[in-house]
């Protein structure tokens, strides 16, 4: 690889790291959307903020755009709370249109300069090593990779320091609220890092990459674990790991960088979503699968049990009732459930009928106590 | 139509309904006779919204059969009458009180036809027995809640049914709501209709109705409330429940079916 | 201007199929929108039309035509498929929508992005001049575009309008329907159905980045005029055709002015003006109403003062008091407006030394205010607010007791 090919995988993973250490809790809150909303609403706010300070990187075009992300997530709440448009409605709302406006003034005004609306969408990973930082005179590195990287730093440090905070405000913002753990001002710090992520990533891996980034390996990473600090761990390195994926995948093709990453998030979400252990989509179905006729075991045992001893136990222990109207089901279901009951232990044919054993009455008193069922 | 002095209103037999391989009602047998007010009770989560549900086909049942007036329910569907719970709906939806009324006029109307002059009379009709007449042309989300329950009670009586099933009407409700309520249940008795209602509060029970179910999650016991509303099955469906948890472990010996007979062990099977 | 803008709009061909187009395509998306809306189903409109851009350029790649019927076949199908990867993923893992939502929405668009700058570069860039999909072009709109915008959306109207009192129950109250006997998925698959058709039909014009905001904006607004169902959806296609006509020919007129944006900016005026200005449910309109609620609540607040200064004398109707009196024990009620009032209504008269006292029908009144325990900010002049409790849902009732995952 060369070296510029080695810092634009660099800017990437400082990218993709900065969005999975907030995207996590904004997972986690239900909040996911928010990052499509914020990362397109802060346009007008870079828009402006570059017609002032003239420099894409500089500190204050960051700070400004930001705050034009937590402006919208402001307005949006105000909307929904003065119950004239409910939430999804207001974020469907307002972020198109400050997006629009943004991209109004980027044609209308700023067609000529170092801004232009592809470029929004996509980033420009690709030039992002010709922008250089120079300290006093000396080439310290691109500016893309300072800027993401300092963000990155500021992500770790903030989730590190209120870790507790944000993990309570998550889980239980009532409670978070009683301790005086002020959720409010946790709800907008998160946004407020949401935001200055965004506007940092804009310039290097456009929009898209930043929602794909943010939502893509947190969800990947929910899929596989329960424990919050692993989750934030596996969201980094999956989103990392994405990152180099999609380099690859660009460099294949020769095409966008920032469509083949987010393409790549897509991919390791695929993986895990079909292949997680227990919670992944062929584990779920074959458990579903084993479930399904083990629960019906189950089912004959308490239908038997419920009848046992009762004037129509005659009747309703035959075979062919099971089959029959009442229980409705049909006769394959029946003959194998019948054999998986048996085969357990569950039941034993005495003639046309079936008799519970003792195994067969406590599984049906088992079950029937609630718990999960398992033979 | 079957003979009706021998079919029951609701026939449930052996209905089991599961979610996600955890079951939420096991076995359930359950028969209403014509002409009662029926009580469904149980502590939370013991699968009574479900029951309805089930009965009515909107969940997916895992074993069973419901028939209702002596056929299978999808063949009777016109006998039923549906009033869900009243926080199932948005109530900000942009309609008014004799439009969501008329609703239940859609079931007999069929595919393409509007509602017309006909159905806004017999809404009008259902509004005024609710006492709401006053309030058709209103918003919905300008009523109280004893007022929405009023509205969904009158959207069901414009069903015509033979056979309600209401899903907690009385939640929420004022206390001149609640009179008014189960007057107009005691007028469909009256007529011999047939009313299921998912209820919560035991001081009533005796008051109201003339028929109860006790679910915990299998039936605990049905039948009229004087022989079924008894302490011990109350006990059985809501408490002693985790003691028996404990005494049921896989390694104890399951109880004998005396010991059940006679209630003991938790799970005797009381029947009426 | 206006007449040669409407000559224009008459006689100028393109400037004649871009109006018509836009206004066309922002009837059905407004009129389906509304629908979206009402069932909070606003953001699957963003992800559906984010979702759609693979389906365009790929339905490029296979058939090498940009035939509008080819192109919104393709957009259709993404975007069919994206709305079912999405419930696959909220039904069978422990992710909720939004996340679903966002997840397809990036990954799909930045596969779009990828393979468009693949034909870019393979075929020429501006060769395929799939990039209008992005915010929308309505200029490049043809007579083609236009038979197809109108055949599909006709259909779309027809089906709704045949269905109408069907989707209307779903969308309030879908048990209901199913123990009706409806046949709620199905409803539900062909509801969503017409709301992709509607999107993928404006995305050459408005674009798949803002379509998704001429579904939500149109409803939005609507929603603020009117109670009704058949009135909102009728005004919700009626905001969207106008502000896709507005919206396009600005954009034609004006240089380099992307017509997504464009339109998406008239739209979201025709909002903030609905939110402010609407008759009952407008922010002036409410403020107009605490407005008046508070003089109200001075003037009674006055009127109770000086019935609690007259009734410490032997004849209320007699005893009179200086305004400064009345200023001092309400320093902010506004005394001598409120006292204009009271005196407008003949409940309080003022002398000729300056002076003010009750007139006999004023005692009465006063004696009432504070009776009733009032003003004290507490019953704001008795009114009746109702005692709405609605809109609470008491969250799904899906057969789950235990809240397992």
């Amino acid at each position: 690889m060369s070296p510029a090919q080695i810092e634009i995988l660099a800017i990437a993973v400082c990218t993709a790291v900065a969005c999975a250490l907030v995207g996590t809790f904004l997972v986690l809150r239900r909040l996911a959307m928010v990052s499509d909303a914020i990362s397109h609403s802060i346009l007008p706010g870079i828009v402006v903020a570059f017609f002032v300070t003239r420099d894409l990187s500089s500190p204050w075009l960051v700070v400004g755009a930001a705050a034009t992300g937590v402006l919208t997530v402001a307005l949006v709440e105000a909307l929904t709370r003065s119950r004239r448009l409910k939430e999804d409605a207001a974020m469907g709302l307002v972020f198109p249109a400050l997006f629009s406006l943004g991209v109004v003034l980027i044609t209308r005004y700023a067609g000529n300069v170092h801004l232009d609306v592809d470029a929004v969408l996509l980033g420009e990973l690709a030039y992002a090593p010709f922008n250089r930082l120079e300290i006093a005179g000396t080439d310290v590195g691109p500016r893309g990779l300072w800027l993401m990287g300092g963000i990155m730093l500021i992500n770790a440090l903030a989730v590190g320091l209120f870790f507790k905070e944000l993990k309570l405000a998550t889980f239980d913002a009532g409670l978070a609220a009683a301790l005086g753990f002020a959720p409010v001002a946790i709800h907008y710090g998160l946004m407020s890092l949401v935001s200055l992520t965004a506007v940092g990533a804009f310039d290097a891996v456009g929009l898209i990459l930043v929602v794909a980034l943010m939502i893509g390996p947190p969800a990947a990473a929910y899929l596989l674990t329960d424990r919050l600090t692993v989750m934030l761990v596996l969201s980094a390195s999956l989103g990392a790991v994405a990152a180099a994926l999609g380099f690859w995948l660009a460099t294949a093709v020769d095409g966008s960088i920032a469509g083949a990453m987010a393409v790549a998030v897509g991919v390791v979400f695929a993986v895990v979503f079909l292949a997680a252990p227990g919670r992944g989509l062929i584990a779920v179905m074959r458990r579903r699968r084993r479930q399904r006729w083990e629960f019906a075991a189950v089912m004959l045992a308490i239908h038997l049990w419920q009848h046992e001893g009762e004037p129509d136990e005659a009747e309703e222990s035959r075979v062919e009732h099971l089959h029959g109207k009442h229980v409705g089901w049909t006769p394959e279901f029946t003959r194998r459930t019948v054999a998986l009951a048996t085969r357990r232990g569950l039941v034993e044919p005495a003639g046309e009928r079936l008799r519970l054993t003792e195994l067969g009455r406590a599984a049906a008193g088992r079950a029937l106590s609630g718990a999960v069922v398992e033979v | 139509m079957t003979d009706p002095t021998t079919t029951c209103a609701v026939e449930v037999t052996d209905l089991t309904v599961a979610y996600r391989e955890r079951p939420v009602l096991w076995d359930v047998d359950l028969s209403v006779p014509r002409g009662k007010l029926l009580a469904i009770m149980g502590p939370n989560g013991a699968g009574k919204t479900t029951l309805i549900k089930a009965i009515l086909g909107l969940v997916p049942t895992a074993a069973g059969r419901v028939l209702v007036h002596g056929e299978p329910y999808t063949a009777n569907r016109h006998l039923v009458g549906y009033v869900p719970q009243r926080g199932s709906v948005d109530w900000d939806f942009p309609t008014t009180v004799l439009d969501v009324v008329m609703m239940g006029r859609y079931g007999t109307l069929g595919w393409l036809r509007r509602p017309g002059r006909r159905e806004r009379d017999q809404a009008h009709v259902a509004l005024e027995k609710v006492g709401m007449d006053v309030f058709a042309d209103r918003q919905i989300s300008e009523l109280s809640g004893g007022q929405q329950q009023r509205v969904f009670l009158a959207r069901a009586l414009v069903q015509e049914a033979q056979v309600y099933f209401m899903d907690e009407p009385f939640q929420g409700v004022d206390a001149r709501t609640e009179r008014a309520i189960i007057e107009l249940l005691k007028e469909l008795r009256a007529q011999d209709r047939t009313v299921v209602v998912v209820h919560h509060d035991l001081q009533t029970v005796t008051e109201y109705f003339d028929w109860v179910t006790l679910l915990n999650v299998r039936r605990i016991a049905s039948g009229p409330v004087e022989e079924t509303f008894t302490e011990e099955n109350l006990r059985l469906a809501y408490g002693g429940r985790v003691e028996f948890l404990q005494r049921q472990a896989p390694a104890d010996p399951p109880p004998t079916p005396e010991d059940r007979d006679h209630g003991l062990g938790g799970y005797g099977k009381i029947r009426p | 201007m206006m007449p040669e803008l409407l000559h224009d709009l008459v006689a100028d061909y393109t400037l004649r199929t871009v109006a018509l187009g836009s206004a066309a395509l922002g009837l059905v998306a407004g009129a389906l929108g509304a629908f979206a809306v009402l069932r909070q189903q606003s953001l699957l409109g963003d992800a559906v039309s984010h979702a759609a851009l693979p389906g365009i350029v790929l339905a490029f790649m296979i058939t090498g035509t940009k035939a509008p019927l080819v192109l919104v076949l393709g957009a259709a199908i993404a975007g069919w498929v994206a709305s079912l990867l999405i419930m696959l993923v909220v039904r069978t893992t422990r992710l909720k929508t939004d996340t679903a939502l966002g997840l397809m929405l990036s990954v799909f668009f930045g596969l779009g992005m990828l393979l468009m700058s693949v034909i870019q570069r393979s075929a020429g860039a501006g060769q395929a001049g799939l990039e209008t999909f992005l915010f929308g072009q309505a200029a490049a709109l043809v007579g083609d575009d236009l038979v197809t915008m109108a055949v599909l959306g006709g259909v779309v109207l027809v089906v709704l309008a045949g269905l109408w009192k069907e989707f209307k129950l779903l969308s309030f109250d879908a048990a209901f329907a199913g123990a009706l006997g409806l046949p709620v998925r199905v409803l539900d698959v062909a509801l969503t159905t017409l709301l992709v058709i509607a999107i993928v039909i404006g995305l050459q014009t408005v674009g798949v980045v803002l379509m998704s905001a001429l579904i939500v904006a149109p409803a939005a607004a609507a929603r603020q005029w009117t109670d009704k169902l058949g009135r909102l959806v009728l005004l919700a296609g009626g905001f969207g055709a106008l502000s896709g006509l507005v919206g396009a020919v600005i954009s034609s007129s004006v240089p380099r002015l992307p017509t997504g944006p464009t339109i998406i900016l008239v739209i979201t005026a025709i909002t903030v003006l609905s939110l402010l200005a609407a008759p009952r449910r407008g922010v002036l309109a409410a403020w107009w109403r605490r407005w008046q609620q508070r003089r109200e609540l001075q003037t009674d607040r006055v009127l109770a003062d000086l019935y609690r200064l007259a009734a410490q004398h032997d004849e209320p109707a007699r005893a009179a008091h200086q305004v400064d009196v009345l200023q001092t024990m309400s320093p902010r009620a506004g005394v001598r407006r409120s006292l204009a009032q009271l005196a407008g209504r003949g409940l309080a008269v003022e002398q000729d030394d300056g002076q003010w006292r009750l007139t006999r029908q004023g005692v009465g009144a006063g004696r009432e205010v504070v009776d009733r325990g009032g003003p004290d900010g507490r019953d704001p002049a008795g009114r009746d607010r109702g005692d709405s409790d609605g809109g609470d849902s008491d969250g799904d009732h899906r057969p789950d007791p235990g809240g397992a995952r």
